[in-house]
């Protein structure tokens, strides 16, 4: 009898977006009821492939089969016929709807033109049974726990006769509990013959739920092994791989008598910030590494006031703010450089110096009215200083490229001369010029005598740019490391909580 | 620094070209709607007979275009935020309604002290009606077109208690002189003009103020960047709860002038003037370049959406064009007006 073939294989899958090659050739295959575990950091290609797979994007190059037959997913039907189920970190769920109408949706039984309601739920409950998933069927999704709109997601994808299930960042909000009770259920699929593939951050839980791991790293597939041969320390090392590149400036020492600029006590936020105390003198950058999800971004957030913290506080200079929003943290000279600069950085319908001014505009009104003329020779020094390539400053900021409007947002900060400048991905999805440029700016932030908080997702970013490491997981500080002694395999290890 | 010096220099240069851009920009965005008007005024006159483009034909446009443009003025502000009210007319209505009774009730013989006092009390109502409006906005997030809706029943449903249920005739004629009266009639008569109704010259001032408000000041920088994307806003340190509370109050504060000209113009204060207002009042905001998406809005271009409107109006009067005609056709062209401007915004920018 011939070998039969694996379920999937993909060949060769190549994906470039403007400027970036996100997957360059990779390979990767699952076979008939095995997990596949999917490695690789932030940015590697995980999700870029997965989503090859679902039809969500058309490969470039490179070749997909299907039980040994060639095929074109060119959208999530396509990829439902074949049998593949998605599960991202973000779930699917009509919030309203109640469990039947979730598992059922566009796939509901008729009688006539009218829906079937009866055959629905009996459709439903033979699935969850067969599958021995027990969920209340009556609740809408959004009053489900997340384990349990999890488990929602995963017989919708059963009741579509799915084969292969992608899951995303599964246990990423399950407690420990319901990861026990996933990783059964997952099991008794397992049995059934249903094959998974399975993206993850938590090293630690990948030899009790892995047959395999791959590791990806800058859009390639790096190794594929058997779990068992493949020690969480490997995993990491095979990760991370690359030396760190040394494009980072010399960052200046921390004079021994530089004030603490920064304090934050015992800080608490409804996002999940959970008792954070940190502090940063004046000349220090520090980094605060974590996995996403982690809370860093929380952290900064609750810091500028831009979530509501419930317990702690926060001093600037020993002075505490009081928390009552934004522009209290902004008169004390905190400065919050957002991650995401479309949604919460930029009025992308403004001009440039409509943003560059919009934080400080009492600064260009002292008698009421807004004086065009401070506005304009204010935006064009700030301009030419951080070399912001725009036609002038009435240009439309959504006009403008991403590394340019991450330089307007820049602007928008710098013009108010604060204290504590927090970084949130600084330079996430711009080009390496304009990283050089961003990096050389916060040394010379650095030298005005401001402290300076980064929040980065690269490893070699935190580490060439940081003073000192925090690393976070789950809301809470877990570990301190000096620029020394830090390394990515240590900062991963304690990320990803196999280390404590 | 030598680099940094000529950059600037490149950079002063370039912002005169920017700055000529931008009133090109301008020129472009109420040129479209001035092209549009002339092109509408010659047509009629010629089909008119030449009784459409007389000084006292237009001068009684302008009066008729004041209660809506004055109401059009604070929409502006709230559309531009990204909300809508709903309950400008009634507004007229309850305001108009209160200060006639008002009016009727306090023994003041100065008749300016009169109207002073009366326009008080009608702006108190008006703004507190905006405050009412903005509240569960800001503090629960709920959707202004629910509270405003709201407020538009609520508004009209006391207006007519208080009224029980008929127009209530204002006993002074304190309120002559701003409902019907003149001024320079000496001057403008030789011009043929019946003079420059006093009603007109309110909205004037209240476009002039508000165009300064928005235009010029912090705060209408705000309400433009809440309008933009809130959030942003909010993390520049913005009061987006208090900016967002105060264009309805202003919107409110419009309401209770517009409905102090109407009852001055008709002696008395009706529970029913300002039905369907609130929709005239977002058909200007709307077809004079604000977009209901907000951000993006100027009061200038109001107040040509709203002569725009009262001139069509008027020329379909002249016209004999029959009513029910004459809402098919604004209907037209307030989707035709929005059109025309969704494809400037597509291809000239």
């Amino acid at each position: 009898m011939p070998e039969r073939e694996p379920l999937l294989v993909m060949t060769g899958i190549v994906k470039t977006f403007p400027g970036v090659r996100a997957l360059d050739g990779v390979s990767f295959d699952v076979e008939r009821g095995e997990v596949h575990a999917l490695v690789g950091e932030n940015g590697a290609g995980k999700s870029t492939l997965m989503k090859v797979l679902a039809g969500a994007y058309r490969a470039d190059a490179g070749e997909v089969r299907v039980d040994g037959s060639a095929v074109s997913i060119d959208g999530p039907r396509a990829a439902e016929a074949l049998g593949i189920g998605m599960i991202y970190q973000e779930f699917n769920l009509v919030p309203h709807l109640g469990v039947v109408e979730n598992v059922m949706l566009g796939h509901e039984p008729l009688r006539g033109v009218f829906l079937d309601r009866k055959k629905a739920r009996e459709e439903t409950i033979a699935g969850l049974a067969e599958f021995g998933i027990a969920l209340p069927l009556d609740l809408p999704a959004r009053r489900l726990s997340v384990a349990e709109q999890q488990m929602v997601e995963i017989a919708k994808a059963l009741v579509r006769r799915a084969r292969l299930i992608v899951m995303d960042e599964p246990t990423a909000a399950l407690t420990e509990r319901e990861i026990d009770a996933l990783f059964g259920l997952i099991a008794r699929l397992k049995a059934q013959g249903v094959a998974f593939v399975y993206i993850s951050h938590r090293l630690e839980e990948l030899p009790r739920v892995a047959d395999r791991i791959t590791v990806i790293r800058d859009g390639r597939t790096i190794e594929t092994r058997p779990a068992r041969e493949m020690p969480q320390d490997e995993v990491i090392r095979l990760m991370v791989g690359r030396p760190l590149q040394s494009h980072f400036p010399e960052l200046p020492p921390v004079p021994q008598d530089a004030p603490v600029v920064l304090d934050v006590r015992g800080l608490c936020a409804a996002t999940g910030v959970r008792d954070v105390s940190f502090a940063v003198r004046a000349g220090e950058i520090v980094g605060l590494a974590g996995l996403v999800g982690a809370g860093r971004t929380e952290i900064v957030r609750a810091v500028a006031a831009a979530d509501r913290p419930s317990a702690g506080e926060v001093l600037v200079h020993g002075k505490r703010i009081e928390a009552h929003g934004p522009h209290r943290a902004i008169e004390a000279g905190i400065a919050l450089i957002t991650e995401d600069r479309k949604a919460q950085g930029l009025v992308l319908g403004m001009s440039v110096r409509e943003n560059t001014t919009l934080a400080h505009l009492e600064l260009f009104a002292p008698h009421g009215l807004v004086e065009r003329k401070a506005e304009e020779s204010v935006t064009n020094a700030q301009i030419a200083e951080l070399r912001i390539r725009t036609p002038n400053g009435e240009q439309v900021v959504r006009n403008l490229s991403g590394g340019n409007q991450q330089k307007v947002v820049l602007a928008k900060w710098l013009i108010g001369n604060a204290d504590v400048y927090l970084f949130d991905e600084p330079t996430r999805g711009i080009d390496v010029g304009a990283k050089a440029e961003i990096y050389a700016l916060m040394v010379e932030l650095l030298r005005r005598g401001a402290a300076i908080v980064m929040v980065s997702s690269e490893l070699p970013e935190v580490i060439g740019m940081s003073h000192r490491i925090l690393v976070v997981g789950e809301g809470r500080i877990r570990a301190e490391f000096g620029r020394a002694e830090a390394t990515p395999d240590k900062i991963i290890a304690v990320a990803t909580g196999v280390a404590a | 620094m030598a680099r940094a010096g000529e950059a600037e220099a490149t950079l002063e240069a370039s912002a005169g070209d920017a700055r000529a851009k931008a009133s090109r920009n301008a020129a472009l965005r109420f040129g479209g709607v001035a092209l549009a008007l002339a092109a509408v005024v010659i047509v009629i006159n010629v089909f008119s007979h030449g009784s459409f483009l007389t000084p006292g034909n237009l001068t009684n446009v302008l009066r008729q275009i004041t209660y809506n443009t004055i109401l059009a003025v604070g929409q502006t502000f709230v559309i531009i935020t990204a909300g809508i009210d709903l309950s400008v007319g009634s507004l007229i209505e309850l305001t108009g309604v209160v200060m006639a009774s008002f009016a009727n009730a306090v023994p003041l013989d100065n008749g300016l002290l009169l109207v002073i006092a009366t326009l008080a009390v009608g702006l108190a109502v008006g703004c507190t009606a905006g405050l009412i409006n903005a509240l569960p906005v800001v503090k629960l997030n709920l959707p202004p077109f629910i509270t405003t809706l709201a407020m538009m029943l609520m508004a009209r449903g006391l207006a007519f208690k208080l009224a029980h249920g008929r127009p209530v005739p204002v006993d002074s004629n304190a309120f002559d002189a701003i409902g019907i009266g003149f001024l320079f009639q000496g001057l403008l008569r030789p011009l043929g003009l019946p003079g420059l109704p006093i009603a007109v010259l309110w909205m004037v001032a209240i476009v002039a103020v508000f165009a300064i408000v928005l235009g010029r000041t912090r705060f209408g920088r705000y309400v433009f960047a809440i309008g933009g994307n809130e959030e942003a806003a909010r993390l520049a340190g913005i009061n987006v709860a208090l900016c967002k509370t105060l264009v309805y109050v202003i919107s409110g504060g419009c309401a209770a002038v517009a409905g102090l000209l109407l009852m001055a113009r008709f002696s008395s204060g009706s529970p029913n003037t300002g039905i369907g207002s609130e929709l005239q009042s977002i058909a200007a905001v709307v077809v004079g370049g604000t977009s209901l998406m907000g951000g993006r809005g100027s009061i200038i271009g109001t107040f040509l959406g709203a002569l725009f409107i009262g001139l069509l109006n008027n020329a379909m009067n002249l016209l004999g064009i029959e009513s029910y005609t004459q809402d098919i056709v604004l209907g037209a062209v307030i989707v035709a007006a929005v059109i025309v401007d969704e494809l400037r915004k597509r291809y000239l920018t």
